[in-house]
C-alpha cells in the first residue's frame, strides 16, 4: 500500500504526532555485511498501554476503535516480518513510545528507502514546532540531522523560511546521496 | 556545505523579518494521514513547500496535519488565509499544487475545478 519505507516513516512519525510527541528520533541503519536494514522511530508522546500496543498492531481492531492510527502499523510490521525481520514496540504510558523494524536488505519483497530527503524535509518544514532528530547509519558512515541544532543557530528565523528550505533540501540532499542508502 | 552556513541566512533573513514584522498571511495544511500518504501526499506537500520556496513567499505557511476524514478526495489540504472562509481542495497532485500556489494564493483565483468544501474558519 505504501510504495516505500521513507513513506511508511513518515506515517508512524505521524502517529507520534497524533499522540503528542514533541521530539521524534528516527534511526535508520543498514549494513551491507549482514545484509540488514533496521528502522527506529522513537518519541516523547503519551504513550500506550499493554492492551493499546496489542490494538495498534492487529489490522481488524485498528480502523474501529482507535481511529486516531490506522492501517500503518500493521502494515509496517507486516513487511518486517514478511522480509525475514522483526516488529516490536515498546511503550510507557506517559513517557513515550519506541517502534523497531528490522528486515533483511535483500528480501525481494522490501520496498525501496525511496526518497528519504522528501520526507525529512517535509517533516522538518511541515512540522516546525516539533524536535527532530534523524540518524542515518550505513557500514561505517553516518549523518544526523538535529533540528534543534538548527534551531540554535537560526535563532529567530523559522525553519520554514525559504531561504532555510533551500538550505536544508541541499543540505540533506548532499549528505545522503554521499551515503548511497539504499533505494 | 555546513549547518554554520545557516548562520548567515540567519543574519540576511533576520533583516527582512524585521522590516515585515508580520505573521504568515496564508496557511496550507495537507492532511497527512495514511491513506492521503499512500495517495501522494508527501509529494504535495513537497510540490506546496517547493513553489514557496521558489517564489520566496515569506508569508506563506505550509504544515500538516493527520487524517482529514475525507480519504476517498485523498490528498486533501486545506488553504487557510486571514478574514476568509477555508477552502479545502481534494485529488490533489504536485502540479495542481503548484496551481494552487500560482492562481490562488499568488493571484487569488481559487482553483475551482478542485475545491471538495468550503467552510467557515
Amino acid at each position: 500500500m505504501l510504495a516505500e519505507l521513507s513513506m511508511h516513516i513518515m506515517d508512524i512519525v505521524q502517529n507520534s504526532l497524533s499522540a503528542g510527541a514533541s521530539l521524534v528520533r528516527v534511526k535508520i541503519e543498514q549494513n551491507d555485511s549482514l545484509d540488514t536494514l533496521a528502522i527506529e522511530i522513537e518519541d516523547n508522546g503519551r504513550g500506550m498501554t499493554e492492551e493499546e500496543v496489542k490494538r495498534v498492531q492487529d489490522p481488524f481492531f485498528t480502523t474501529k476503535s482507535y481511529k486516531k492510527v490506522g492501517l500503518g502499523i500493521p502494515l509496517f510490521k507486516q513487511i518486517a516480518e514478511h522480509c525475514d525481520g522483526s516488529f516490536e514496540i515498546k511503550s510507557v504510558p506517559g513517557k513515550g513510545t519506541l517502534i523497531r523494524a528490522r528486515f533483511r536488505k535483500s528480501h525481494i519483497d522490501l520496498p525501496p528507502i525511496g526518497n528519504l530527503k522528501d520526507t525529512i524535509l517535509t517533516l522538518v518544514v511541515g512540522k516546525p514546532d516539533i524536535d527532530f532528530v534523524f540518524e542515518i547509519y550505513k557500514d561505517g558512515e553516518s549523518f544526523i540531522l538535529d533540528t534543534r541544532e538548527i534551531k540554535k543557530e537560526l535563532q529567530d528565523v523559522p525553519v520554514n523560511h525559504p531561504e532555510v528550505i533551500r538550505f536544508l533540501e541541499e543540505y540533506i540532499d548532499k549528505n545522503l546521496k554521499a551515503m548511497e542508502v539504499v533505494s | 556545505m555546513k549547518l554554520e552556513d545557516l548562520r548567515k541566512i540567519r543574519e540576511k533573513a533576520e533583516k527582512e523579518l524585521k522590516l515585515r514584522e508580520g505573521k504568515a498571511r496564508v496557511k496550507i495544511v495537507v492532511g497527512m494521514g495514511t491513506s492521503g500518504i499512500a495517495a501522494g501526499a508527501r509529494e504535495v506537500l513537497k510540490a506546496f513547500i517547493d513553489e514557496i520556496e521558489k517564489r520566496n513567499l515569506q508569508d506563506v505557511i505550509v504544515t500538516q496535519s493527520g487524517e482529514k476524514g475525507l480519504s476517498s478526495h485523498e490528498p486533501v489540504a486545506e488553504v487557510w488565509e486571514e478574514g476568509k472562509p477555508i477552502v479545502v481542495y481534494g485529488n490533489l497532485t504536485p502540479e495542481i499544487a503548484r496551481r494552487i500556489v500560482a492562481e490562488h494564493i499568488v493571484n487569488g483565483n481559487p482553483v475551482t475545478e478542485y475545491v471538495i468544501e468550503v467552510k467557515e474558519a
